[in-house]
């Protein structure tokens, strides 16, 4: 779990009883201002208000004339200040939040890319495959045994690789271009189509993408007899290097590959986690 | 048509932009030239990979409309999070769809903005 969480301001734009509403193209202009810089922010108009309970700091700005309230959270958790935006342009008004934000520190888009598998449950069989794909630990096993994302911030962004080769298209990377990658619907022929097992002796191989497009039982006749770690990390690595080539994986996740001494640890570690979950089932 | 009043929840997706730019836009001015009250997030696949109790405050405050991605992506990012999505939750579409299409599905009778908690000054 990625744990650098800072948002410590949320917005809320009033326009209920006591505020006058703000000339609409206004409001989308701060709205959108303040969603780009990383605010979460509530529209809360006339009659209703939707504020979900948090423990975070509200920031309530209404065009109060003025007079801006004195506001308490009833349950005491949540901190509300109020601003009073009458006559201020959306530009000033943007300021205003950055200014009550002070120098608390924030996540703010563009230093940073969201880019972790998502697993689609309604079609994961818990084969574990991603577990012993992943160099980097992205997976794990929860106490019952499902295989689940634990380090989702070991993952190297922009690459999907271990969505292709999910047998059942369940991993999804919801910022990628493309389908079924995105989380797009899957066409269930093609999906068959795709289906392989692999271990992390065929990753150790090198051979896993190409057998993605070749899977003759010659090839991996071939493939077993040859393996031994040497060959198997030259060839692994070549594999590798062609798919930077083809742009299946970015050169800067084949450059922080980890050693072949860990890549062998972890491929052991890996194995054994996915065979007990297996065997728990 | 369901009587029950939704919630609206619009994703803008500031981390990375595979929504298109001129979709989420018009969105979100649709949205603020309504009546409609609305909750939006940054972006909720940040929000999903910090586990954000806010999502959590989401997904339990009754029947829900967003606007964001492909339904599969966001049903898994909530559920990844802990915090899985009610099965009637509306997801509407904003990197294949509409703008239109959008905010007439988020604005038509049954999303009337569904009180969480109030405040009145």
């Amino acid at each position: 779990m990625i744990t650098h969480t800072h948002r410590p301001l949320r917005v809320v734009l009033y326009e209920g009883n006591g505020s006058i509403a703000l000339p609409a193209e206004s409001r989308a202009k701060v709205m959108m201002a303040l969603l780009d810089q990383g605010y979460t922010v509530t529209r809360s108009g006339q009659g209703a208000s939707a504020m979900p309970h948090d423990d975070r700091s509200l920031l309530v700005l209404g065009s109060f004339e003025g007079k801006a309230p004195a506001l308490e959270d009833a349950t005491g958790l949540v901190s509300i200040d109020t601003r009073d935006i009458t006559g201020l342009d959306p530009d000033a008004i943007v300021a205003l939040v950055g200014k009550s934000r002070g120098d608390k520190p924030m996540n703010e888009p563009g230093k940073w890319k969201p880019w972790f598998p998502v697993i689609d449950y309604s079609r994961c069989t818990n084969c574990m495959q991603c577990l012993s794909f992943c160099l980097f630990d992205v997976y794990g096993v929860s106490e019952d045994n499902k295989i689940q994302v634990q380090n989702n911030d070991n993952c190297k962004t922009n690459c999907p690789a271990c969505s292709r080769v999910c047998p059942e298209v369940a991993i999804m990377f919801p910022k990628y271009q493309a389908g079924p990658i995105n989380g797009d619907e899957i066409n269930e022929s093609e999906a068959g189509r795709e289906k392989i097992k692999v271990d992390i002796s065929s990753l150790l191989g090198g051979d896993i993408y190409s057998a993605l497009k070749d899977r003759s039982a010659a090839a991996k006749s071939r493939f077993s007899k040859e393996r031994s770690p040497d060959k198997a990390l030259d060839e692994r690595k070549k594999c590798l290097t062609k798919l930077v080539g083809d742009g299946f994986i970015p050169a800067d996740v084949l450059a922080s590959l980890p050693s072949t001494e860990e890549i062998l640890k972890k491929a052991v570690i890996a194995k054994a986690k996915a065979a007990a979950a297996l065997a728990a089932q | 048509m369901s009587s029950s009043p939704a919630t609206i929840l619009y994703c803008r997706c500031a981390y990375a932009q595979v929504v298109p730019t001129g979709v989420k836009n018009d969105v979100l001015q649709q949205l603020c030239a309504s009546e409609a009250s609305f909750e939006t997030v940054s972006d909720l696949c940040e929000m999903a990979a910090h586990r954000d109790p806010r999502l959590q405050a989401i997904a339990s405050c009754g029947k829900l409309r967003i606007a964001a991605c492909y339904p599969r992506a966001v049903k898994g990012l909530f559920q990844q999070a802990g915090s899985p999505l009610p099965a009637d939750t509306e997801i509407l579409n904003m990197r294949t769809q509409t703008a239109q299409e959008i905010t007439d599905a988020l604005l038509s009778e049954s999303s009337i903005q569904q009180p969480i908690s109030s405040i009145e000054p």
